[in-house]
């Protein structure tokens, strides 16, 4: 079963965000996500410094498997971008709320954080 | 409307091993039990087995069995010269395509067809017109499972668990089988790596595989069968060829028996036609040494000549890059793009395969 840590909010495209204070979150992929994909093996992520709009495509997750979107839970600038992980992009499998966070994001409106979803309406939606 | 899966004689033990099982031709099977690319390596470096236990055995027995086998398909059984020997064979239908591509051994009894599983009912509704009138006996052998164990320490890993019959398995040459007792083993598979082939009494299978894991053999999903088989350049059907795709633009011309000339067998004058035209598309390797993965239906441009088709791509856990098998122009060069996900990206056009016994083939 996967885990779904109660203190991240999430997204039901399978993004999770961890709220750092100040306007910033770190968002990632989930552990439900990882394992739909498969053993990880590219990592694209966006610009540093390139603003995202809610639902914009924030990078691509490629697995043995499959291709898939990543994108940006919320509007904002990204700030920062995790260049480990497009080195060693099985970090996704092995430790997605950890090692393996994509990007920060400042957002434009930090009470967007309200509108997403937090761990137990993820569950739901993934039926967990 | 959902049917219930099938399962085979190990499925119990599947679950037991956290296997991700998915369906496959409507057969509950593992596609993993944690990680593909963990178990593709081990099948290249030491030895894992596979249950394949999903693809149909056929025995084919009656005084006809040889002429009709002769006429069933493009190769020809004739060249099986002693008992256990292997033939890889395309079976066409009238226009020639192909309808599934299979391994037939030679038995002390007869031949024994072993077909792909989402083709069986296909197969046998097509087998059983086609033999009709003939004195040929079709016997779906339903009560044997079948496990593959690959690797360059496979075949040492069986002889430890099955030590009496050692030394004929370690004489075995490739595509050669030996049945014993109810056992059939033959060294044959889907990898690229030696190893074996076993069809084993369903009763017997689990205890088998237990016995297997118990001296290192790993247990192998059906998701790491397929990028072990791609590195291989082995056809997948379904994929890289069907009903509607010539053998002759599907890589298997080598599989095909011309000679003798006077033997007909279904598809033979429409190949034999393709063939006096021209053939317009054939089978070549693709790879992209830079980021991305190639994938099954991505169109291949090769500039000034026209467009292709990629059948089969994925990252290749050995290579450490993509590599993709595709259906193109015949005067591709050696160069082509590739749309990935929007972007036209440079390839190699190599021949295949891309790996063998664990090391890389083309330049």
């Amino acid at each position: 079963m996967s885990q779904i840590p109660a203190e991240l909010k999430y997204v039901a495209s399978h993004e999770w965000i961890r709220d750092e204070g100040n306007g910033v979150v770190t968002v990632g992929i989930t552990d439900h996500a990882q394992e739909l994909l498969g053993d990880v093996v590219y990592v694209e992520l966006p610009e540093v410094g390139s603003n995202l709009a809610e639902g914009d495509g924030a990078g691509v997750v490629e697995s043995v498997k499959a291709a898939s979107d990543v994108y940006s839970p919320l509007a904002g600038e990204v700030l920062e971008i995790n260049q480990a992980l497009v080195d060693a992009p099985e970090t996704a499998n092995s430790d997605p709320y950890g090692a393996a966070w994509f990007f920060k994001l400042k957002l434009n409106n930090p009470a967007d954080l309200d509108t997403l979803l937090d761990a137990q309406a993820y569950a739901a939606e993934v039926g967990a | 409307m959902t049917q219930a899966l099938q399962t085979t004689a190990l499925h119990a033990l599947h679950t037991e091993l956290n296997a991700k099982l998915v369906d496959f031709a409507g057969w509950s099977m593992p596609i993993h039990y944690g990680s593909q690319l963990k178990e593709h390596e081990i099948v290249r470096q030491s030895a894992g087995f596979f249950d394949v236990s999903h693809m149909t055995i056929v025995d084919i027995t009656g005084a006809d069995a040889t002429d009709w086998l002769r006429y069933l398909l493009a190769n020809d059984v004739a060249r099986l010269g002693f008992v256990g020997k292997a033939l890889y064979s395309a079976m066409l239908n009238p226009q020639g395509g192909v309808i599934d591509d299979l391994i037939v051994y030679l038995t002390d009894t007869g031949y024994r067809m072993v077909v792909n599983a989402g083709t069986r009912d296909k197969d046998l509704a097509w087998m059983r017109e086609q033999s009709a009138g003939r004195a040929v006996t079709l016997t779906h052998r339903q009560d044997l499972s079948i496990i593959a164990v690959q690797g360059p320490e496979a075949i040492e890993r069986v002889c430890q668990v099955k030590p009496e019959w050692a030394e004929a398995i370690r004489n075995l040459k490739v595509f050669q089988g030996l049945p014993f007792g109810d056992w059939f083993i033959a060294r044959t598979g889907y990898t690229g790596e030696d190893g074996l082939e076993l069809m084993v009494p369903n009763q017997e299978a689990e205890a088998f595989a237990r016995a297997l894991l118990s001296v290192g053999v790993a247990a192998i999903g059906l998701g790491a069968r397929d990028t072990l088989r791609l590195e291989a350049g082995m056809n997948l059907y379904g994929h890289d060829m069907d009903d509607s795709i010539s053998p002759l633009q599907a890589g298997m011309g080598w599989t095909i028996a011309w000679e003798p000339a006077e033997r007909d067998f279904i598809g033979r004058a429409a190949i034999s036609a393709e063939k006096a035209a021209g053939v317009a598309m054939k089978q070549v390797g693709l790879v992209l040494e830079g980021r991305g993965v190639l994938r099954e239906g991505m169109p291949v441009n090769v500039e000034g000549v026209g467009t292709g088709i990629i059948t089969s791509g994925t990252f290749s856990p050995t290579l450490k890059f993509s590599i993709a098998i595709a259906r193109v122009p015949a005067a591709i060069g050696e160069q082509a793009t590739v749309d990935l996900r929007g972007t036209a990206t440079p390839v190699r056009v190599v021949k295949m395969p891309f790996v063998r016994n664990g090391k890389r083939q083309f330049v």
